[in-house]
């Protein structure tokens, strides 16, 4: 509640600033996150029917589906609104210049600098209109991880009628392994992600409210 | 690459044989679907579907029956899987069942007969001599379990095409369906059973189908996942009505190609 109260981006007035994030960000975002929570959780379910790694075990109090076929019911379920939504916001990002606008371009020097103004606490957010350098290298990274996972998941689900691009990947068991980093990468991104939002409470507000 | 011993990763005797005991038959199963149905809700319902599990469970299985359609599509009748070398095949290759080895069928060649029924002209059953003495085709192809390992076999006999049309099937009828001796069944599509790498599999790397591999017949079909290549079969109809299979009258999506 304090937060709230002292922080003035959520005083009324702020409500008529410009537009941050337009309708179609908003909803391709809010889309993908149930989109991107029902393939990890039913994802984590299926990686336990046959682990890659000894050490790393899901619990299904935390996975989706209790069972192989029930996260398989729910993975190829989900597989269409993660794909429909991302053809639509990858193709909108391209379409309508945002992507090359607020993302690019990306210098190394400014990663560096911001990331240690990042660490310092001294990093910026008056304007939530512009991406900060770490920012742009996280969420063009997050896209290419989406991407690849999309198509490391078609390569792992059809390795005959796909299977040129199961051989781009190294075969079917080393699809696997980049399913599963390309995984891993994107629930790394979703700690940074989640934590920062929290604790910028009006870059959430923008997210969904559009400003 | 001569590779002697190849590790796939999460493949252990042990590990499978447990696998197998988790995935018996058990009530518990059946409340899976209404478990996914109520955190699904959460995510995706309005509020009174939330306590409504059979909505969620009966939308997942309309999207698993959708699933199966765009395979259908998917599925080309003259894309082969790929196939391997000698050297790559997985040795030892896993037995894999929802039983242990030592359960697995113990069927009596000298007296298993191949029953065959329905849209068919010849009915009549076949013995394993007379199997035997069909022209032999081979392939070194990945088996994929559902489960997500996978394994390279050798595997030979009779391409099913040919032995459908040699038995005057009706290929036009829509489903094949397979009986094995400890009751397992599955129910393939006609354009999977018409592929030229669909194979009526009597041996498995030039030797006499082992008991664990499925004797006395497997059938091989590198474009499913592992649980539709059934074995220990004892019966094949021709049919148009779907008869369903073990695994997938639990749940797992019905087309599982590849």
């Amino acid at each position: 509640m304090t937060i709230e109260a002292t922080n003035s981006s959520m005083v009324p007035d702020s409500a008529a600033g410009p537009i941050v994030h337009p309708r179609w960000v908003r909803v391709t975002h809010w889309v993908n996150a149930l989109a991107m929570f029902m393939m990890i959780g039913s994802g984590w379910q299926i990686y336990d029917a046959s682990p890659l790694f000894r050490f790393i075990y899901f619990p299904s109090q935390i996975a989706l589906g209790q069972w192989l076929a029930g996260a398989l019911l729910w993975h190829f379920a989900a597989m269409w609104l993660l794909a429909i939504n991302g053809v639509i916001y990858v193709t909108l990002g391209i379409a309508t210049g945002r992507f090359r606008r607020k993302l690019f371009p990306i210098r190394p020097r400014d990663v560096v600098r911001d990331f240690l103004a990042a660490l310092r606490g001294k990093l910026a957010h008056d304007d939530l209109s512009v991406y900060n350098a770490v920012q742009r290298l996280l969420y063009v990274g997050v896209i290419l991880a989406g991407i690849v996972i999309v198509l490391s998941g078609l390569s792992i689900w059809k390795p005959v009628q796909f299977k040129y691009l199961t051989a781009l990947f190294g075969g079917y068991d080393v699809a696997r392994y980049v399913h599963f980093f390309a995984m891993a990468s994107i629930v790394g991104f979703l700690a940074v992600h989640v934590a920062l939002a929290l604790i910028v409470p009006k870059s959430l507000r923008a997210m969904i409210v559009g400003r | 690459m001569p590779r002697e011993r190849k590790k796939i990763p999460g493949v252990d005797p042990k590990l499978l044989i447990k696998d197998a005991a988790k995935l018996l038959p058990d009530p518990s199963r059946r409340l899976f679907l209404r478990g996914a149905a109520s955190l699904g809700a959460l995510a995706t319902l309005t509020g009174c579907d939330i306590i409504d599990g059979p909505t969620a469970e009966s939308a997942l299985r309309v999207m698993s029956r959708f699933n199966d359609w765009v395979q259908a599509r998917l599925f080309s009748a003259t894309t082969l899987a790929p196939e391997y070398p000698e050297s790559a095949i997985t040795r030892p290759f896993p037995f894999n069942a929802y039983y242990s080895e030592d359960e697995a069928p113990d069927v009596d060649g000298e007296s298993y007969q191949l029953e065959i029924g329905g849209l068919v002209d010849n009915k009549k059953p076949w013995t394993l001599p007379e199997l035997y003495k069909l022209p032999e085709v081979s392939q070194i192809t990945r088996h994929v379990c559902v489960e997500g390992w996978s394994a390279i076999g050798s595997w030979q006999g009779v391409k099913l095409s040919d032995f459908l049309k040699m038995i005057g099937a009706d290929t036009k009828a829509k489903y094949v369906w397979f009986q094995c001796a400890e009751g397992y069944s599955n129910t393939i599509d006609m354009p999977t059973a018409l592929h030229p790498q669909t194979q009526l599999t009597l041996k498995f790397d030039h030797r006499i189908l082992p008991r664990a591999y499925g004797f006395p017949i497997k059938i091989r079909i590198p474009t499913k996942l592992g649980f539709k290549n059934p074995k220990y079969v004892t019966a094949m109809w021709v049919q148009n009505n779907d008869a369903g299979g073990y695994w997938e009258n639990q749940g797992y999506n019905w087309f599982s190609g590849q």
